[in-house]
C-alpha cells in the first residue's frame, strides 16, 4: 500500500518536475513579489494575478473592500459566539455581576464562579484567535490582513489582562479592522477610545491627581512618534493630564446627569468622564491645549499625527514588516512624504512603498515570522480546501511564540528575523511543516482520516519549482514520500522568505 | 552516558561536521542555571516562618506543625525561625546540611500587580520599573556580556522572554525528547537546503541538537526504565538537562509549572508538597548528575510573586507579593538564610496581606552574576540598568 501510493506520488512529482522545464507560470520576481503582497500565492491567487497583472492586482488589494470569504468560513466565523457581541452590552453585564458578588457579602468571586469566568475568557479569546486566523488563510484581501496584523501588533493588547478576554475580540474588529487601510489619525483615535486598550495600558486608572503615564507614554513611544522624537518627560505627563478621564464604567456608579455626567465615546462602554478629568490647561509638544474637557484629546491626537516624526515612525515599521529589517532610509523618506502629504492615509503610504524600487530590490530576503509561516504553508496545503482546523493551527502559532493577543508587553511581537529564527525555533519550525505536510491540520470526523496534501500536483508548486534552488531540489529528490516531500517544500530557504 | 560515548555519538553524524564545537567552553568555567517556577509558589509553606504564631494563626488549616522529633510531618528547622517544609528533608534538607543551598526570604520585584503575566514578564525582561526598551531579556543580555564565555540553551517549548534579544540562542523542549525530530537521512537534508545561507549556523545547530539529544535520551530512557534514575515528572527531566549542561551548555533556563494554588492547597501533604517534592527531587538529580562540576555551578529559583500570607476560604492561597527565593550549588556559602530579614507578624505584612520585598532580585543575582564571572559595574549595567549588585556572599 505504501508504496504504491508513493509511486504514484512519485509520478506526480516527476510531471510537476517536467513542467518545470516548459516556459515558467510565473517570472520569478512576479512570484516573489505575490508572495510578498499576499501571505502566500496559493492556486486562485496565481490565476488572479495572471488575469490582473502586477498593476491591477495591486490596485484590488489596496482597494480591500469587500472581504468575500469562501461560504464555509463565513459561516464558521458567523457561528462564533464573539459575531454576536455588543460591547456596551458585555461592560453592563460585567458591572451587574460584579453588583451581583458584592450583594452575596462577599467580595470576591467563589471558586466556582472563578473557574466558569475562567472558562469563559479563555473560549471568547480561543475564538477571536480562530477569526484572526480563518481570515488570514482564506480572505481574498489578502493585504488588509496582514496589514490588520501589523495594526493589531502596532496597537497591541494582551488577551490575559483583567477584562480583556472580553474585549480582545470586539476591538480586533471595531478599533482595528475598519481602518486598517484607512487614516492613520482614525486607527489611533479608534484605539483610544475602546476598553481594550484603555484596560491594557491603564489609562481606566489614570484620573486627575491619580495621573496614571502608561498609556501616554506608549502612545507617544511605541504607536505614533517612536522613543527618538524628541519629546520629553513633561511632555509624556502632560499627555497624561490630557488622557485623564478616558476610561470605562466597568462598576456603575450613581451619577447624577450633568455637567459630570460620563459622556460615551462611540458604541464601546468606553467614556469621557468629565470628574475625574484635570481640566488644567496642558502644553504638549510645545503647543498650548486649553483645559476643555475631551476636545482636549481630539486636539492632542491631531498634534501627533501631524508630526513629521510620527510619519516617519509610521512609515518605518510599515516598511520594517514588508521590506526589510533595515528598510532604505529614501524608502522611508518617500513613504513619509506620502504620508505627510496625504493626512496619514495608510493605503497611499503603502503604494508609494509597493511601487518603490527599494520593495522590488528587496523581493525574496525577508524572513517570515511564524504567523507568515503558519498562514502560507496553511494557504498552501488547503489551497482553497476549507476544511482546516484552526485550533490545531494556533497551536503552531503557540509554540512557535506569536500567538495573536498574546503579547504581553505593548511593544509588539519583533518585526525582524532575530526574533524568530533561533535555532529551537528553526528546528521547531520544521516540525510544524512536517505537521502540515502530513495533514495534521486537517478536520476530521468518524468518516474521514488526516491526509497528507497533495502539494506536488498544484499550480503553486508548478509556478515555484523553476525557481527553488540547486539545494531544494536536491533535498526533494531524496523525499521517500509525499509527507518528507512536504516538509522539505515547506522548510526550504525559499519558502522561509518572502 | 558519560562524555566519551556521548562525543563518539555525535562523530558518528558525519553530515553535521561541526559536533566538536560544541565543548568549546573551558571546563572551569562557572555554569548557571535559572529555575522560573511560573504561577506564584507558595513560600510559606516551603520555608516555615515557624517561630511565628501569627504564621499558625493565618493558616489554620494549611499551616505545616512545628519542627518535633517525634512528628514526622514536623517542618524540618534550619535555623531558630525558619524550617523546611518535611517532604524537601530528603532532598533539599539535605543539601542545606551539605551547605548547598540558601534561602533569600522577602525577595522579588517593586511589580504590585499581582499578575502572572505581567510580573513575570517584568522579571524575565530584568528592567527597572518605568525602565522601557523591550524586546531583551536579562539572561539574553547576560549571554552577550559573557561574549561565549557560557553558552546558553533554554530547557522550554519557545525561546523564553529572558532570552529574547540574544541572537541564535538555542532553546530545546524537554518534552518530547524521546521522539525523535527528524532522523539523520532527514536532517542532513534539511540542514543541506540551508548551505551557503545566512540561517545555516542556526538551521545546522538547531537539527543537529534535537537529533542528538533525542538519541542520546531514547537510550538513557532505556536505562531509566530499569530504575536508574527516578523517572517522574521534573525529576527526570532534569537528569536530562543536567547532561546537557555538564557537557555542552553553560548558562540555562528551564521553567516550573503548576504552582497556582487557590484551592486544596495542603499542608505537610498535598498539591503544594507533591509539586515542591518533584522539585527538589529534580535539583537533586541535577547537583548528583553534574558530579565533580556541580562545583562550579549555581542555580537561582525564582517564582514571580509570593501568596496571600493567611490562607483563602478554599484551603488554599492567592496572589501575593515577597517571595523566597533559592540559591543552590556545590560550592556556595549555603546552609544559611541570607539577605534583609524582619519578623513574621501582622505589622510587618505589605498592605496587611502579603510578605514585603526587601531583597530585589536583581540586585541579588546581580551579585550572583558579578562574583560567578567577575563582572565589571559596566557589564552588570548592562544585564540589569540602575540596579546595584547586592553580595550575599554566596559564590
Amino acid at each position: 500500500m505504501q508504496t504504491k501510493l508513493f509511486s504514484l506520488f512519485a509520478l506526480t512529482f516527476a510531471c510537476a518536475s517536467a513542467a518545470a522545464t516548459d516556459s515558467p507560470v510565473l517570472g520569478k520576481e512576479d512570484l516573489l513579489w505575490l508572495n510578498r503582497v499576499t501571505y502566500g500565492a496559493d492556486d486562485a491567487t496565481i490565476t488572479q494575478f495572471r488575469a490582473l497583472g502586477r498593476k491591477k492586482f495591486l490596485d484590488v488589494q489596496l482597494r480591500a473592500n469587500d472581504e468575500q470569504l469562501p461560504t464555509p468560513i463565513r459561516q464558521r466565523i458567523d457561528a462564533m459566539s464573539i459575531a454576536r457581541v455588543d460591547l456596551a452590552k458585555t461592560i453592563e453585564d460585567f458591572a451587574e455581576r460584579r453588583k451581583e458578588i458584592k450583594a452575596d457579602g462577599k467580595d470576591a468571586m467563589s471558586a466556582e464562579q472563578k473557574k466558569e469566568y475562567v472558562r469563559e475568557g479563555a473560549d471568547l479569546v480561543r475564538q477571536a484567535i480562530n477569526r484572526e486566523l480563518l481570515r488570514a488563510v482564506y480572505s481574498p484581501d489578502q493585504l488588509k490582513e496582514q496589514m490588520v496584523w501589523f495594526w493589531l501588533n502596532q496597537f497591541n493588547v494582551f488577551a490575559r489582562k483583567g477584562a480583556e478576554p472580553w474585549l480582545v475580540s470586539d476591538y480586533a474588529e471595531h478599533a482595528i479592522r475598519p481602518h486598517a487601510m484607512g487614516k492613520f489619525r482614525d486607527l489611533v483615535m479608534a484605539t483610544l477610545t475602546h476598553p481594550a486598550m484603555l484596560v491594557y495600558l491603564d489609562n481606566v486608572r489614570n484620573a486627575k491627581d491619580h495621573a496614571n503615564e502608561n498609556y501616554a507614554r506608549e502612545l507617544m513611544e511605541l504607536q505614533t512618534l517612536g522613543v527618538d522624537a524628541g519629546y520629553t518627560q513633561k511632555d509624556v505627563q502632560e499627555l497624561a493630564r490630557i488622557l485623564t478621564g478616558v476610561s470605562v464604567e466597568f462598576v456603575p456608579r450613581n451619577v447624577r446627569p450633568g455637567r459630570f455626567a460620563p459622556e460615551p465615546l462611540g458604541k464601546t462602554g468606553a467614556a469621557f468622564f468629565p470628574a475625574r478629568h484635570d481640566f488644567g490647561n496642558k502644553t504638549l509638544l510645545g503647543q498650548s491645549i486649553r483645559g476643555s474637557g475631551f476636545k482636549e484629546v481630539e486636539e492632542a491626537v491631531d498634534l501627533l499625527v501631524k508630526q513629521p516624526q510620527c510619519a516617519r515612525f509610521v512609515s518605518r515599521r510599515m516598511a520594517e514588516y514588508f521590506v526589510a529589517d533595515q528598510p532604505p532610509k529614501e524608502l522611508v523618506d518617500a513613504m513619509a512624504h506620502t504620508f505627510e502629504r496625504s493626512g496619514g492615509d495608510i493605503t497611499d503610504t503603502l503604494r508609494t512603498m509597493f511601487e518603490s524600487k527599494a520593495f522590488d530590490a528587496s523581493l525574496g530576503n525577508k524572513f517570515k515570522d511564524p504567523m507568515h509561516f503558519v498562514v502560507s504553508a496553511l494557504r498552501y496545503a488547503y489551497n482553497g480546501s476549507t476544511r482546516m482546523d484552526t485550533d490545531v493551527a494556533v497551536n503552531w502559532l503557540n509554540t512557535q511564540g506569536e500567538v495573536p493577543f498574546g503579547h504581553q508587553s505593548p511593544d509588539g511581537y519583533p518585526l525582524t528575523e532575530s526574533g524568530w529564527a533561533s535555532s529551537g525555533q528553526m528546528s521547531g519550525r520544521f516540525e510544524i511543516a512536517r505537521a502540515i505536510g502530513a495533514g495534521r491540520a486537517d478536520q476530521v470526523d468518524a468518516n474521514t482520516k488526516q491526509t497528507p496534501p497533495e502539494l506536488a500536483g498544484s499550480l503553486f508548486v508548478k509556478t515555484m519549482l523553476p525557481h527553488l534552488s540547486q539545494n531544494s531540489l536536491t533535498a526533494l529528490e531524496q523525499a521517500k514520500s509525499p509527507v518528507e516531500w512536504n516538509t522539505y517544500l515547506l522548510s526550504s530557504p525559499e519558502f522561509n522568505y518572502r | 552516558m558519560n562524555r566519551r560515548n556521548f562525543l563518539i555519538n555525535a562523530a558518528a553524524l558525519p553530515a553535521l561536521g561541526c559536533a566538536g564545537k560544541l565543548f568549546a567552553a573551558p571546563a572551569t568555567s562557572p555554569r548557571f542555571l535559572f529555575v522560573f517556577l511560573r504561577g506564584g509558589y507558595d513560600c510559606a509553606n516551603m520555608l516555615i516562618p515557624y517561630s511565628s504564631d501569627f504564621y499558625y494563626e493565618s493558616r489554620p488549616k494549611i499551616a505545616i506543625a512545628k519542627p518535633d522529633p517525634n512528628n514526622a510531618t514536623g517542618a524540618l528547622a534550619l535555623d531558630a525561625n525558619w524550617a523546611l517544609a518535611p517532604v524537601l528533608r530528603p532532598t533539599i534538607g539535605s543539601m542545606y546540611a551539605a551547605k548547598q543551598v540558601a534561602f533569600v526570604p522577602f525577595a522579588g520585584t517593586e511589580d504590585l500587580s499581582r499578575s502572572h503575566f505581567e510580573t513575570q514578564d517584568n522579571i524575565e525582561l530584568g528592567l527597572p520599573p518605568q525602565q522601557h526598551g523591550f524586546n531583551s531579556g536579562f539572561l539574553a543580555r547576560l549571554s552577550g556580556v559573557l561574549q561565549g564565555k557560557a553558552k546558553p540553551i533554554s530547557f522550554t517549548d519557545a525561546l523564553p522572554l529572558s532570552f529574547h534579544g540574544g541572537g541564535d540562542i538555542a532553546n530545546l523542549s524537554l518534552r518530547n525528547l524521546g521522539k525523535s525530530g527528524f532522523d539523520d537521512r532527514q536532517t542532513a537534508i534539511l540542514s543541506d537546503m540551508y548551505k551557503g545561507t545566512r540561517l545555516q549556523p542556526a538551521v545546522s545547530s538547531g537539527l543537529q541538537l534535537r537529533a542528538e539529544v533525542a538519541q542520546e535520551f531514547s537510550a538513557e530512557m532505556q536505562k531509566a526504565n530499569r530504575g536508574a534514575i527516578n523517572a517522574r515528572g521534573f525529576a527526570a527531566q532534569t537528569y536530562k538537562l543536567a547532561e546537557l549542561m555538564r557537557d555542552r551548555y553553560r548558562l540555562g533556563f528551564v521553567d516550573v509549572g503548576g504552582w497556582d494554588t487557590h484551592v486544596n492547597e495542603g499542608g505537610a501533604q498535598g498539591q503544594l508538597a507533591n509539586n515542591l517534592d518533584g522539585l527538589g527531587q529534580g535539583l537533586q538529580t541535577f547537583a548528583q548528575t553534574l558530579g565533580d562540576e556541580w562545583r562550579n555551578t549555581v542555580v537561582v529559583v525564582v517564582s514571580e510573586f509570593g501568596r496571600t500570607f493567611r490562607e483563602n476560604g478554599n484551603q488554599g492561597t492567592d496572589h501575593g507579593h515577597g517571595s523566597v527565593h533559592w540559591v543552590l550549588g556545590g560550592s556556595i556559602g549555603g546552609g544559611r538564610i541570607v539577605g534583609e530579614q524582619v519578623a513574621v507578624k501582622q505589622d510587618t505584612l505589605l498592605q496587611n496581606r502579603d510578605y514585603p520585598v526587601l531583597n530585589n532580585y536583581r540586585a541579588t543575582l546581580a551579585g550572583v552574576f558579578s562574583r560567578l564571572w567577575a563582572l565589571k559595574q559596566e557589564q552588570l549595567a548592562q544585564v540589569f540598568p540602575a540596579t546595584s549588585a547586592r553580595d550575599l556572599r554566596l559564590v
